[in-house]
């Protein structure tokens, strides 16, 4: 099974924190995955669930390589293009590890829940007991296996942590409908909550969100 | 140059079918003119399964036909997409039943100016009435009927095959289960509008254009149409592919010859475009075709909002655009690709990388064999299409 070190960037086993969010979305739905990379977790999830999925990435090569895989995708960046859906077009939208590369990370999570009627939003947590000894010790910016680019290159420009979310969604009215926590090696940590714990032992956080309104 | 425009005119050999369509009621233009019965040509390749659900439209571009996988019957070349059409290939003649027609206003044997009016007994010429792709997937719509076909597996097509494709899915999208729109755009550009003119100036500045009355007078603007043709292939290249197809090499010769002969091999290269396409082409066809083109713009017939054109559309779509074709942009590909967003339909974009221009969709552009047949076979496994 795959490790997955800090959990942080894009390029960890993503085994695991797809089976997470598969798990999440209900069959038969219609799915908008934002960021969806080579198209795993949308062929998961139109094998497995019965899902009508689709996908945004914003590499061309990537896009070009799900389409031949019969995968319906558009080129397209989360940040501008999610304007172009309209309201509730999708059932769930999911932004798996990608929040941390938005330029308006808020903007983009009121998006989501605009056109997908939940969100399923997985993220690295910088607030991870690793990430915050390597500041403290080393006194430099983390850079593990998994977050391998130097601060001067990362696509990551927005960390948040746990912590940092659960009160941008307070603040933005959305509704935590659910949330794993998972630990360095991936597996799920139970009952850990979305508190000050969670946010010193989870290496990563998935969370279903929905609209406070509804 | 002039010389060999002076060639004998090649008379058109016509295979394939040939149909009558309209018989009983007459096709209503968007002019508002009637038209009917009238003639379309087309070709089919491979065989229709029982359940009828195995059939692939084919739109051909503006100098096109439907000789998409067969010898011309006028140049002798192979067919025009050769590449995408056969055993094996993307569009597997094996498994889909794949028809083109020639379009409505054409002069590969479908009812053009270039035809007998019944009601004059002469060649329509200038008295055709005017056609757009609107009516030209209308036509072809009435071949579908003709053939008992009530879905459409896959309509697809390049250039002006691409807006018809847009078209087919706008105004029958109960009838396409896939639309591939290639290098085109959901209305032609101030920018293209301006190139057709210059070559329908170049076909009407020609004394023996007539007025569009040529056909009985034993010429035709031949020289005009070549000269239409040459403006429009560069429209078709790019900067790169002719740099590097010909850089400034001359042609057959040591030096420049201080004159106006084909000193460089681009200028022969066009010259010889030119010539052959006044063998296979009608000038007034043409002028005709271009025009169609000209009046597309599919977001007007809706209100201005092109996402209308597809609304409840559920039509998977696989959108391509080339990256160097500055004739039908990436930008306006996505343009279609944002209404169809808007629309929430299923859709599919890829830009493929070339430097080839607009014409890479006739080209061998292996990354684009690869996603549309990946996108094919996707809906075919589903559809029981083996």
């Amino acid at each position: 099974m795959a490790t997955i070190d800090i959990g942080l960037g894009r390029n960890i086993e993503i085994r695991d924190d797809l089976l997470l969010i598969a798990e999440m979305v209900a069959a038969n739905s219609r799915v908008l995955d934002v960021g969806c990379d080579d198209g795993s977790l949308l062929a998961f999830l139109a094998r497995h669930s019965n899902v009508d999925a689709r996908g945004i990435e914003i590499s061309q090569a990537g896009v070009n390589s799900c389409v031949s895989r019969g995968l319906s995708v558009i080129q397209g960046d989360a940040d501008t293009d999610l304007v172009d859906y309209p309201a509730d077009s999708f059932d769930y939208a999911i932004l798996s590890q990608t929040l941390q590369a938005m330029r308006q990370p808020r903007t983009v999570l009121n998006e989501l829940l605009r056109v997908g009627r939940r969100a399923i939003v997985s993220f690295p947590n910088f607030g991870f007991w690793k990430v915050r000894l390597d500041l403290l010790l080393r006194g430099r910016m983390p850079m593990t296996d998994a977050l391998d680019a130097a601060w001067y290159e990362t696509p990551n420009i927005h960390f948040c942590t746990i912590l940092d979310f659960v009160l941008l969604c307070r603040d933005l009215g959305i509704t935590i409908e659910q949330s794993i926590i998972t630990g360095q090696t991936g597996k799920p940590l139970r009952h850990l909550g979305t508190g000050r714990v969670a946010n010193l032992f989870g290496a990563t956080g998935v969370f279903l969100l929905s609209r406070g309104d509804r | 140059m002039r010389e060999r425009l002076d060639m004998k005119r090649a008379v058109p050999a016509r295979e394939g079918s040939t149909v009558t369509l309209a018989e009983k009621t007459p096709l209503r233009l968007d002019s508002g003119t009637e038209i009917g019965p009238f003639a379309m040509s087309y070709m089919t390749y491979g065989t229709l399964n029982e359940a009828k659900s195995n059939a692939v439209l084919i739109c051909h571009a503006l100098t096109g036909d439907q000789y998409v996988a067969s010898d011309h019957p006028v140049t002798g070349k192979p067919g025009w997409w050769g590449r995408m059409v056969g055993p094996g290939k993307v569009l597997d003649t094996d498994r889909y039943f794949v028809i083109c027609a020639n379009v409505l206003g054409g002069c590969m044997g479908t009812a053009g100016p270039q035809e007998i009016d019944p009601e004059t007994g002469r060649p329509w010429g200038l008295g055709f009435p005017v056609i757009t792709i609107g009516d030209m997937v209308r036509a072809q719509s009435l071949l579908i009927d003709h053939l008992g076909i009530d879905e459409l597996f896959c309509v697809i097509g390049g250039s002006m095959g691409g807006m018809q494709v847009l078209q087919w899915a706008a105004a029958y999208p109960e009838r396409v289960a896939n639309a591939v729109p290639i290098a085109c755009a959901a209305r032609h550009s101030a920018q293209n509008i301006a190139f057709h003119e210059v070559g329908r100036q170049a076909i009407m500045a020609d004394p023996q254009w007539r007025g569009g009355d040529y056909y009985e007078s034993g010429e035709t603007p031949r020289a005009g149409l070549a000269v239409a043709r040459m403006a429009a292939h560069v429209t078709y290249l790019s900067e790169t592919a002719l740099h590097r197809k010909f850089g400034r090499n001359l042609q057959n010769r040591e030096r420049l010859t201080y004159g106006f002969d084909a000193d460089f091999q681009v200028e022969s290269y066009l010259r010889h475009q030119g010539i052959t396409f006044v063998d296979r082409f009608d000038a007034n066809s043409y002028l005709y075709i271009t025009r169609a083109m000209d009046y597309f713009d599919l977001a007007a017939e809706h209100g201005g909002v092109l996402a209308r054109a597809f609304a409840n559309s559920r039509t998977r779509f696989c959108v391509v655009s080339f990256s160097s074709d500055w004739l039908f942009p990436t930008t306006e590909a996505r343009d279609v690709v944002r209404a169809l967003n808007a629309s929430a339909a299923n859709v599919s974009f890829v830009e493929i990388q070339t430097d080839k221009g607009h014409d890479a969709f006739l080209l061998d552009e292996p990354e684009m064999f690869a996603t549309i047949g990946g996108f094919l076979e996707a809906s075919a496994v589903r559809r029981g299409i083996l």
